[in-house]
């Protein structure tokens, strides 16, 4: 059914369609209005069976989503950027005893300085936490991912983040087209757990495991994660089927099969990036896109298959290595090992500066002259920067690093170029 | 009760199980008892929380016929019982972390009433640190809801898993890891312990009790009467650590009965914020009695000790005596 709604109550909707039996909920921007259109969906009766938790913290949050999920009830939280890392602990706990609880992460930057605005800054940062990782690129897409990811979790017991661009999908009002629940229960069956607290058949979960068997118990997810590379194009392919639409699968291609130049990125930007290649392709410059969808498992193979071709690779990435550059583009320079071609790194929209097709069009246009920077940060205010360096190399007591650069650009805080 | 017994020690159930009613015998008295914590674990000789664990647990397990899942923070308990791979849990068991015990029992209890299985009912446990430090946010959450889960604290006072440092529940004057026993002013300087059970007694939960292992019978007792009331119970238990007190394997129990004979750790039950019951000090000692036997407190004795500290534990005691109530004042035994 054609709906016209927020991208958190399309998520809060795709996700009470997958029949979750345990929903633990904290506050944090802007992931909440996915948990509070689910508690209504509780507490109203339409979403029943189910336990829609108020917990204190979102280490609660995840802890409660563990002890549900190895109870064997289908489990669910969302949270984003300092709650992820509230509950990062846990998070690994998840992973590290095979549960498939299924996470909404509303892409959001870290502090400080304190930011509410999108990057993937958040989700990055638990990279190698052993979750899957499932990048949304519109708001049809994080609802589709969401049916998806209770599927692929649980055949694999494995924890699956859906990541949705924070304000830019989860506060954006689009058409969706909703399943019904027919529909969703044909694709999605019960939750088969692989362990469970049963009296019935008492087991021991968590045990200490020294340097014997450790390795092993890694190795195993690091397996988990391996076929999942072969499970999410074929779940995205029986979901096509089902749905008649594409959604998810490890990668997708715009205009790269003869691309000289490809652009690689993740999340909502992939929409502004399609609409500034196309203009670029008037002018007769062969440039692609490549949006990755899942970046855990990262697809080495199909990034390598769809590059491979092209002169020169670009990866726009909203997430920064502090101190080496690009975060995607490390990955993306594994997949290309023994291929010569011209890479650079774009960090660009941290903190949610908007990034807009004029910035895209002129960066991509230096790259493909082969002008860039190999890090380049879009739109830096190389201005308010030096004024700071300036200061400190100045003066000693040079004061809290982002008031100074607040004071120094007035009265407007946030503007977009 | 089968036939009228002449108690020589009265108050106490010491006169020997098979004397009493089926329905009064402790479960350990039962060879039906489940063992929930099996033979065969590392805890050190004269483990109080090992002691503490396999009554608090096989109690629960009768209380509820067996249907019960234990949800385990890291310590001390997590550790000496699952050297993988092997396991001394002969129930449903699962240890997550250190601070979210609290949290995953939530979560374990939410899973059996959206299954229909209300039966099934939960308990989660740790020690000291797990309890009234890194998971203390856990646990008052779990209160505040009033989930359906009864968390049980063995308290030993201190992190002794990590090598005897100081924890929230460290008393004043106690020698440990990070409070250490040099200086002008040795041992833990600050505080008397926080006081978990009258913080959870604030969050008006149905059941609140504090307990020994020098009485084990009412350890059981106040198991059976938790498990018999649903929403969020404490259960706070003393368990003296012969490793982290210095103290003999073999006055575990003597130690445990000393600290509630002293005052210093008042031994009662509250129900929904309210006090409803207490154990009476039989035989008061004085704090000194108590200390003396640890190592832990040894530089507050000889000739450079610590008299202002001794005279500020003895008040904390005097304070539990008196807030408590827990002289018998018809006995003629108050002060």
């Amino acid at each position: 059914m054609q709906k016209q709604i927020e991208g958190s109550r399309a998520v809060a909707e795709a996700v009470a369609l997958c029949r979750p039996e345990v929903i633990c909920a904290y506050p944090i921007s802007p992931q909440t209005h996915i948990v509070e259109g689910l508690g209504e969906l509780v507490k109203s009766g339409t979403l029943t069976p189910c336990e829609f938790i108020n917990v204190e913290s979102e280490f609660a949050a995840m802890s409660v989503a563990i002890g549900a999920s190895a109870a064997g009830a289908r489990s669910y939280t969302a949270t984003a950027s300092q709650g992820l890392l509230f509950m990062a602990e846990a998070i690994y706990n998840a992973s590290g005893l095979g549960l498939p609880i299924v996470m909404t992460v509303a892409n959001r930057a870290i502090g400080a300085p304190i930011n509410i605005w999108n990057d993937h800054s958040d989700s990055m940062s638990q990279r190698d936490c052993g979750w899957i990782q499932l990048f949304a690129e519109s708001n049809q897409e994080a609802l589709d991912l969401h049916i998806q990811a209770f599927k692929l979790g649980e055949e694999l017991s494995m924890p699956v983040m859906v990541c949705m661009d924070g304000f830019i999908l989860t506060h954006a009002y689009e058409r969706v087209d909703m399943p019904t629940q027919a529909e969703v229960d044909a694709f999605l069956p019960g939750y088969e757990p692989r362990q469970v607290l049963d009296p019935a058949d008492p087991v021991s979960i968590g045990a200490m495991v020294g340097p014997e068997a450790f390795m092993e118990v890694r190795y195993l997810a690091h397996a988990k994660q391996t076929m999942a590379l072969e499970r999410i194009p074929q779940i995205a392919g029986e979901f096509a089927q089902r749905f008649g639409r594409n959604s998810g699968g490890l990668v997708r291609a715009y205009r790269c099969e003869h691309a000289e130049t490809i652009v690689v990125a993740l999340g909502s930007v992939l929409g502004t990036l399609k609409d500034t290649v196309d203009e670029l392709y008037s002018d007769g410059l062969k440039v692609g896109v490549l949006g990755i969808h899942s970046f855990r498992p990262f697809p080495l193979a199909a990034v390598r298959a769809a590059l491979q071709g092209a002169k020169r690779v670009v990866v726009l990435e909203k997430s920064f290595s502090v101190g080496l550059g690009g975060v995607v583009s490390t990955d993306v320079r594994l997949a290309l090992s023994g291929l010569q071609l011209h890479g650079y790194t774009v960090v660009a929209g941290l903190g949610g500066r908007a990034i807009t097709k004029a910035s895209l069009a002129r960066t991509l246009r230096e790259a493909i002259a082969d002008k860039l920077q190999p890090l380049t940060f879009m739109d830096l205010d190389w201005r308010i920067v030096n004024r700071q360096l300036e200061r400190e190399a100045a003066t000693r007591r040079s004061g809290p690093i982002a008031e100074n650069l607040l004071r120094d650009i007035g009265a407007v805080a946030s503007k977009v170029h | 009760m089968t036939a009228p017994i002449k108690f020589y020690q009265t108050g106490t159930f010491t006169v020997g199980n098979r004397l009493l009613s089926p329905e009064q015998r402790s479960v350990q008295a039962s060879p039906e008892r489940n063992n929930s914590l099996n033979s065969g674990h590392r805890a050190c000789q004269g483990c109080g929380e090992a002691l503490g664990a396999r009554y608090a647990v096989d109690a629960a397990m009768r209380a509820t016929q067996g249907q019960l899942i234990a949800a385990n923070a890291t310590g001390c308990l997590e550790v000496f019982s699952t050297p993988y791979p092997e396991t001394s849990w002969q129930l449903p068991w699962i240890h997550s972390l250190f601070g979210n015990a609290a949290a995953v029992g939530t979560g374990i209890a939410a899973a059996m009433k959206v299954k229909g299985r209300s039966n099934v009912r939960v308990i989660a446990q740790g020690g000291d640190g797990g309890t009234t430090d890194i998971g203390f946010g856990c646990l008052s959450g779990m209160f505040e809801r009033n989930d359906d889960v009864l968390y049980i604290c063995y308290d030993n006072e201190a992190y002794m898993n990590t090598g005897v440092q100081r924890s929230s529940a460290t008393p004043a004057g106690a020698r440990t890891a990070t409070t250490m026993a040099v200086g002008a002013e040795p041992g833990a300087q600050f505080g008397q312990g926080k006081n978990l059970p009258l913080i959870a007694m604030a969050h008006e939960i149905p059941y609140v009790a504090t307990a020994t292992v020098a009485d084990l019978r009412d350890l059981e007792a106040k198991v059976e009467r938790a498990m018999g009331i649903h929403g969020a119970r404490y259960l706070h238990i003393l368990v003296p650590c012969p490793l982290g007190w210095g103290s003999a394997s073999h006055d575990t129990i003597r130690l445990a009965r000393l600290a509630r004979e002293s005052g210093l750790f008042p031994v009662f039950e509250a129900e929904n914020g309210e006090v409803t019951s207490v154990t009476k000090i039989r035989h008061r000692v004085p704090v000194e009695e108590y200390l003396r036997p640890q190592k832990r407190f040894a530089h507050l004795f000889g000739p450079k000790g610590q008299i202002h500290m001794l005279e500020r534990i003895q008040a904390q005691a005097d304070r539990n005596i008196k807030r408590f109530g827990l002289l018998d004042l018809d006995a003629g035994d108050a002060q």
